[in-house]
């Protein structure tokens, strides 16, 4: 008797402890989480300009904003476009450089700090740096490929390159992804090499059946949270389009993003567009709901194609 | 090629090593001319800065002064550095307790609290950001400070505690119960046994709150956009091009700034940092 109870207040006080130690994440997680998502989710069937009371609409927001909004589809085809090229690029790039790090016997450490520097750079200030390297008047990329006879583009000022632009400068921040492919090669089995190259298996060929194989996880890993990472694309693009459009930053909020010819759209420009240059909270907030739901739907992909994110025992 | 059959030749390991290192050389320029122009254009002249000139005729140090001394730029530092300083403080705190007890106590809800931890770090800011906006600026009048970004910190942040709680899995349970052994309680295990086994787990967090604060644009931009006096590096420097829209020069040498405490911080922290990335794979 006085064994079981003591027991269940052992139990108590043990659910007490985690509460006390969890608490700070409880009320967070309420508080940011929560509460805002489902405010989120009823001012999206509202119309709502953050002065008077929201008043329920329906379906109206959704219908403007998958219809009628001009900047919806321009944003979601952008961001297909960074998925597909963007995403891609990095991972490849990201590979090869890894591939080439740990080939490197002399200097190695050097060369991985000056690969992985550029990573570090804060975005808005790398973003600054790109668009004057390559200003197509009188940047330094455009006067060396004028020097050596190739065409100059207008990268962030031409719709058709300013995406390109923007994978570059991607592409120089790929420490990351650097880093955890080093790590990822530096584990495969050296046995399985040795027992290739007995085989005769030339360098593509171990690549292929081996690294490859072995690595797989670690790549699946570097294109899904890539994706999430396209879909939620801010500060470069925007910084971006608004520097080569010549916009005065700061106070001053009005001015049409996605330059050139939106070509820089991304859907997070949505929700700062419609929420605080238009005050349409509740059209805002739909698009929230969508860029809520695709990054939960690939968080949810990456959780069930990589249950070791969270460890064996989660 | 041919030499893959057989024992390798020195000379076919040669021309390896030199293709190796070319190529890596060739990496390295990719990523280290961008920082080399930007350098250079930097310390140019304001008439030269204008032409497609690669090299200073003259290098006009005096143009980091004149950054430095740009009305709104000392400000800029002073409330990145309390945002990204304080910040820190406030996420190490409050997340170290929620990522012990994810990692080390048993209790019904583990598994959903992780997963919704998940959830949280994959969220992009702007799907929460209307309620939130209208929260502290309508209700609590803090629009035109940084406070609504700070105050979250102090509730754990889903990143730190995702990352730390991965590194609290490394520390054997052994050293745990030893100290409960003992006579200690959870808080002073934690404090005692865990918290300085735990030291580069926290390092690396800290480090990628710091960074991230430094790096925030959208959060400044929503809440500090009206109020000069609020804004932070990255939020001013684009400004700065605003301000100064012919200068080059002196818009470079502001990248620069905002750039090279970062870097420094990561040449004194580089183990800590490299650390973090492979830990979870996932930026901050």
């Amino acid at each position: 008797m006085t064994g079981s109870r003591t027991l269940r207040t052992k139990r108590r006080r043990g659910a007490l402890r985690t509460a006390a130690f969890m608490s700070p994440w409880l009320i967070g997680f309420s508080v940011f989480f929560v509460y805002p998502l489902l405010s989120t989710l009823y001012f999206s069937f509202t119309r709502y300009d953050g002065f008077r009371q929201p008043v329920p609409s329906g379906l109206d927001n959704w219908s403007y904003v998958f219809t009628d909004y001009p900047l919806f589809w321009p944003a979601m085809r952008n961001t297909l476009w960074l998925v597909l090229v963007m995403v891609t690029c990095r991972v490849v790039f990201g590979l090869g450089v890894g591939l080439l790090i740990t080939k490197i016997k002399t200097g190695a450490g050097i060369f991985r700090t000056l690969f992985y520097l550029p990573y570090l750079a804060p975005p808005v200030a790398a973003t600054l740096a790109f668009v004057f390297l390559l200003n197509p008047g009188t940047g330094p990329v455009n006067t060396l490929l004028d020097a050596v006879g190739l065409p100059a583009p207008g990268w962030f000022t031409d719709a058709d390159w300013s995406k390109p632009a923007l994978t570059a400068l991607a592409l120089w921040g790929v420490g990351d992804l650097m880093v955890i492919f080093m790590a990822a090669l530096l584990d495969v089995p050296k046995e399985q090499y040795e027992a290739a190259e007995l085989d005769g298996a030339g360098p593509w060929a171990r690549f292929r059946h081996i690294t490859l194989p072995n690595i797989a996880p670690i790549v699946m890993f570097a294109v899904v949270t890539g994706v999430i990472q396209a879909m939620q694309y801010y500060a470069q693009p925007l910084v971006a389009g608004k520097v080569a459009a010549g916009v005065i930053g700061g106070s001053g909020q009005q001015f049409e993003p996605g330059y050139p010819d939106k070509s820089t759209l991304t859907l997070p420009q949505l929700v700062h567009n419609l929420g605080f240059q238009r005050f349409d909270y509740g059209a805002a907030c739909v698009v929230a709901l969508v860029l809520f739901a695709l990054s939960m739907a690939f968080t949810a992909l990456l959780m069930r194609r990589r249950g070791g994110l969270i460890g064996a025992d989660g | 090629m041919s030499s893959a059959h057989g024992p390798r030749r020195p000379s076919s390991a040669a021309l390896h090593w030199i293709g190796v290192h070319a190529l890596g050389v060739a990496a390295a320029l990719f990523f280290v001319l961008p920082f080399v122009f930007l350098l250079l254009t930097s310390l140019m002249g304001d008439r030269q800065a204008l032409t497609r000139d690669l090299w200073p005729d003259t290098w006009e140090w005096d143009n980091y002064t004149k950054v430095w001394h740009t009305p709104g730029f000392l400000t800029w530092w002073r409330n990145t550095l309390l945002y990204a300083g304080l910040g820190t403080l406030l996420t190490v705190v409050s997340s170290v307790p929620v990522a012990y007890a994810l990692a080390k106590f048993r209790f019904r809800g583990r598994r959903l609290s992780l997963l919704l931890v998940i959830a949280m770090m994959m969220l992009p800011p702007q799907v929460v950001v209307i309620p939130m906006y209208l929260f502290w600026a309508r209700q609590l009048d803090l629009s035109g400070t940084l406070w609504p970004l700070i105050v979250p910190m102090a509730f754990g942040d889903a990143f730190s505690i995702f990352l730390l709680r991965q590194f609290l899995l490394t520390i054997p349970d052994e050293y745990l119960d030893a100290a409960r052994v003992d006579g200690c309680g959870e808080v002073r295990t934690l404090l005692r046994v865990v918290l300085p086994m735990a030291r580069p787990g926290i390092a690396a967090v800290a480090l990628f709150q710091f960074f991230c604060a430094w790096n925030d644009y959208f959060g400044p931009q929503i809440y500090a956009s009206d109020n000069p006096a609020a804004w932070t590096l990255s939020y001013g420097l684009e400004s700065f091009k605003g301000a100064h829209h012919t200068n080059w020069n002196l818009t470079m040498a502001a990248t620069v700034l905002v750039m090279a405490p970062v870097i420094v911080l990561f040449f004194f922290a580089q183990k800590a940092f490299v650390e973090g990335v492979t830990l979870t794979g996932v930026k901050g």
